[in-house]
């Protein structure tokens, strides 16, 4: 290091990121965060220790070395700040934006002991955002090896697999069912939270690498597992299908109209563009009184895009209370500043249609929280006689998705779990199939990116491994 | 991207598109739909697959025009390209000897009768097909049908042709006459197949029918397709399309068919202007 290391700032609080108002950010479907402003970074970036023994790094789930490139930052090395993150974290743009920092490694902060934690998130946003401004720069590849991997699925298990194993000089082609690529980032989170410009960019990053994309094939239905073995000459097949089936209450009035899976809601929305309708062929309804149930992420963007969409009063539909509501602190609180009402210890008990088939009302019932049950969680049981009628039109269902089942039904021999989930042995990430790997919500069911990216991490090294073995044999 | 190698028009309003897909066309059987989208700002139009070639690697499908969509995929010609075409997507249909089968074409719905009425023929079935439109001018792929058919009828709406009337009476009539038949293969809109079972139910004929709900990935992703089948709800796009008719709530399929009636209605509004506007 040439020069003595700047003091750190002993601020308390994390510096604030620059945010659209909620007046105005509920009109558009801009990005809401707007990101530090140079100054920002510097005087977050200095709030860091860099601990000689940090704690953040094991709070990573793909380990990011946190106060190496925060320290790169301070040292106004920007390009050495990314590629320290990109050692690990191939799509930091979309982590820095959508990560949950505050249960990872700012839960684990040093800093966070005495003061707020250092704004890790953000300042990897910073840096990403500024690596996409001055250009990407593309790493080292091994020399091309010939050996084909196929990859199903663009979302973040399948874009780091692909990445990782592209790197290491694999033939890899990307198989996406969709029209478009990144999977969950691109049908799923919208684009105030998530810029698809952004998804765009960390997909053409990957594909500099020499990761070929075949959009619209079906795998399972348009290829078999088999076919992709024994006919296109793959070795090796990592399944990234993400968590694509969707929960529904199973409470009467389900199917009536204006009742719709978050999945549905969302992909109308962001994939297929359709708050733009007319001018994009897909349209999407939306009432003026909509019910979001569930409290996850999920649930916070269905909520958000609903009151983007006109809906005049939006509510959150949660049987537990608030300490247990899944969703990241930040986007509660970023629902709430937008007007979204919490609707808590309140379960749905029946929607109600009018004769035309359409949403007129759902009932509800009030829950008081029990004893802990298998998930640590107060179980919530109902409170008799206080059921009530809740004045909606519109119900968004978001209490969860299983993994898509189209893979496992097609493919014999492919184990799955109770909730459909695909079996993987922990270590490699190998399934009950020989050279079929998988990761991400397809085993774990819904969780977050950066777990998926981990699990894709984790699937490209247990396929080098499985493949070198097979040819030691050979 | 692709190419449309051969267009041709069917009827006053449908069109025959044959498409360069050979992934699809490799892999796809009877009973199986794909999803096409025309361009960047188009829908995910979910068609069910009206005839395929594995050697020419080109998929079939007949399409009426009806909505913007439909509307703009007629404005491509031959040797133009269409953006996304995925598939093949649902469940194929179980094809056995099963001895005497009756398939009803309704309208569009003869379209994707026909693979079919090919594959059902193709097993050893007798096969009696029974076409129907609204008016003569609309019974399309006659020759294909009678290829593999051992007995053809026609009913038209405005009776311009065979039986004045619906498909579902004339198979009432035949069954009336004393024809036996072992399946019954209803195709068309939800209120014909509704007929049908009506129908059916009454001589105890198991019956399927083929649902072409609203979808929007049509890989079990969205449950836009949802659908009452035997108490149960069910995912038209990885469930079906083919379900046991005598088990579809086709009350509540016909409501969640109208959804989007009002923005169709506007989108084609829209669309009116803009061309009126280019004049």
């Amino acid at each position: 290091m040439s020069e003595e290391k700047r003091k750190a700032n002993l601020q308390v609080e994390k510096t604030p990121i620059p945010e659209q108002k909620a007046a105005d950010r509920v009109q558009n479907f801009t990005e809401v965060a707007l990101g530090y402003t140079l100054e920002d970074m510097i005087n977050e970036a200095d709030r860091c220790l860099e601990c000689k023994k940090p704690t953040c790094i094991a709070g990573c789930p793909v380990e990011v070395d946190i106060p190496g490139f925060i320290g790169a930052l301070r040292q106004g090395d920007y390009r050495g700040a990314i590629r320290i993150l990109k050692g690990t974290n191939s799509l930091p743009a979309i982590c820095g934006r959508v990560c949950p920092q505050e249960t990872q490694c700012e839960e684990v902060c040093i800093v966070g002991k005495k003061r707020q934690s250092v704004g890790i998130g953000r300042l990897e946003r910073w840096a990403a955002d500024w690596e996409l401004q001055n250009g990407v720069e593309v790493p080292e590849l091994a020399p091309n090896n010939g050996i084909k991997v196929a990859v199903v699925g663009s979302g973040p298990a399948g874009l780091t697999c692909a990445g990782d194993l592209a790197k290491l000089g694999y033939d890899v082609t990307i198989f996406e069912a969709f029209h478009d690529t990144g999977g969950v980032l691109r049908y799923g989170i919208p684009e105030f939270r998530l810029p698809k410009a952004i998804v765009d960019r960390e997909v053409n990053y990957v594909k500099s690498l020499g990761v070929k994309l075949e959009l619209n094939v079906v795998v399972g239905k348009t290829y078999s597992l088999e076919c992709l073995f024994k006919q296109e000459g793959f070795s090796a097949i990592f399944l990234g299908t993400g968590a694509g089936l969707p929960n529904f209450m199973n409470v009467p009035g389900e199917n009536y109209n204006g009742v719709y899976s978050a999945n549905e809601f969302l992909t109308r929305v962001n994939l297929m563009k359709g708050y733009l309708f007319p001018e994009y062929d897909t349209p999407v309804w939306v009432g003026n009184k909509v019910a979001v149930v569930g409290a996850g992420n999920v649930a916070m963007d269905g909520a958000r895009v609903a009151k983007r969409l006109g809906a005049k009063e939006v509510y959150i539909v949660y049987r537990r209370s608030r300490t247990e509501m899944p969703a990241r602190i930040e986007e509660i609180h970023h629902a709430e500043e937008e007007g979204i009402i919490l609707k808590l210890l309140t379960a749905p008990t029946e929607v109600l249609g009018d004769d035309k088939g359409w949403v007129k009302g759902m009932t509800c019932i009030e829950m008081d929280l029990g004893e802990p049950d298998s998930s640590g969680r107060r179980r919530p049981v109902p409170k008799a006689g206080s059921e009530y009628f809740l004045d909606v039109d519109t119900v968004i269902v978001a209490i969860g998705q299983t993994p898509n089942p189209l893979v496992p039904q097609s493919t014999p021999g492919l184990k799955t779990g109770k909730w459909g989930n695909i079996e993987v042995d922990p270590e490699t990430m190998m399934t009950s199939v020989p050279g079929v790997f998988a990761g991400g919500d397809a085993v774990t069911g819904a969780a977050t990116v950066i777990e998926a990216m981990g699990a894709g991490k984790k699937a490209a090294r247990g396929i080098q491994a499985y493949i070198a073995e097979k040819r030691m044999k050979k | 991207m692709f190419k449309i190698v051969k267009k041709k028009r069917v009827s006053p309003d449908s069109t025959l598109y044959v498409v360069e897909a050979p992934l699809v066309a490799r892999s796809c059987e009877p009973g199986q739909f794909i999803i096409l989208r025309i361009d960047e700002k188009g829908e995910r139009i979910p068609l069910t697959i009206a005839d395929f070639d594995r050697q020419k690697g080109t998929i079939t499908i007949i399409v009426q025009e009806v909505g913007v969509s439909t509307i703009r995929l007629n404005e491509l010609n031959e040797g133009d390209c269409i953006r996304d075409f995925v598939g093949p997507l649902g469940k194929h249909m179980e094809v056995g000897k099963v001895g005497r089968v009756c398939t009803l074409g309704g309208g569009l719905g003869i379209a994707p009768a026909y693979p079919k009425v090919r594959a059902l023929k193709e097993a050893g079935n007798y096969m009696v097909t029974i076409l129907g439109a609204r008016s003569s001018d609309r019974l399309i792929l006659r020759e294909e049908m009678a290829r593999y058919s051992d007995e053809v009828y026609y009913t038209t709406d405005d009776g311009s042709e065979g039986l004045h009337g619906f498909v579902s009476q004339k198979l009432e009539q035949l069954l009336k006459e004393g024809q036996k038949y072992d399946l019954v293969v209803a195709i068309g809109p939800a209120l014909m197949m509704r007929a049908t079972i009506k129908v059916t139910k009454e001589f105890n004929i198991p019956t399927l029918v083929s649902l072409d709900s609203i979808m929007v990935d049509g890989t079990g992703m969205c449950g836009s397709c949802r659908v009452t089948v035997a108490g149960k709800t069910q995912f038209a796009c990885v469930d079906g399309p083919i379900f046991d008719g005598f088990a579809v709530d086709f009350d509540e399929m016909m409501k969640r068919q109208c959804r989007y009636n009002k923005e169709e209605k506007s989108a084609l509004d829209h669309y009116c202007q803009a061309k009126e506007g280019a004049k």
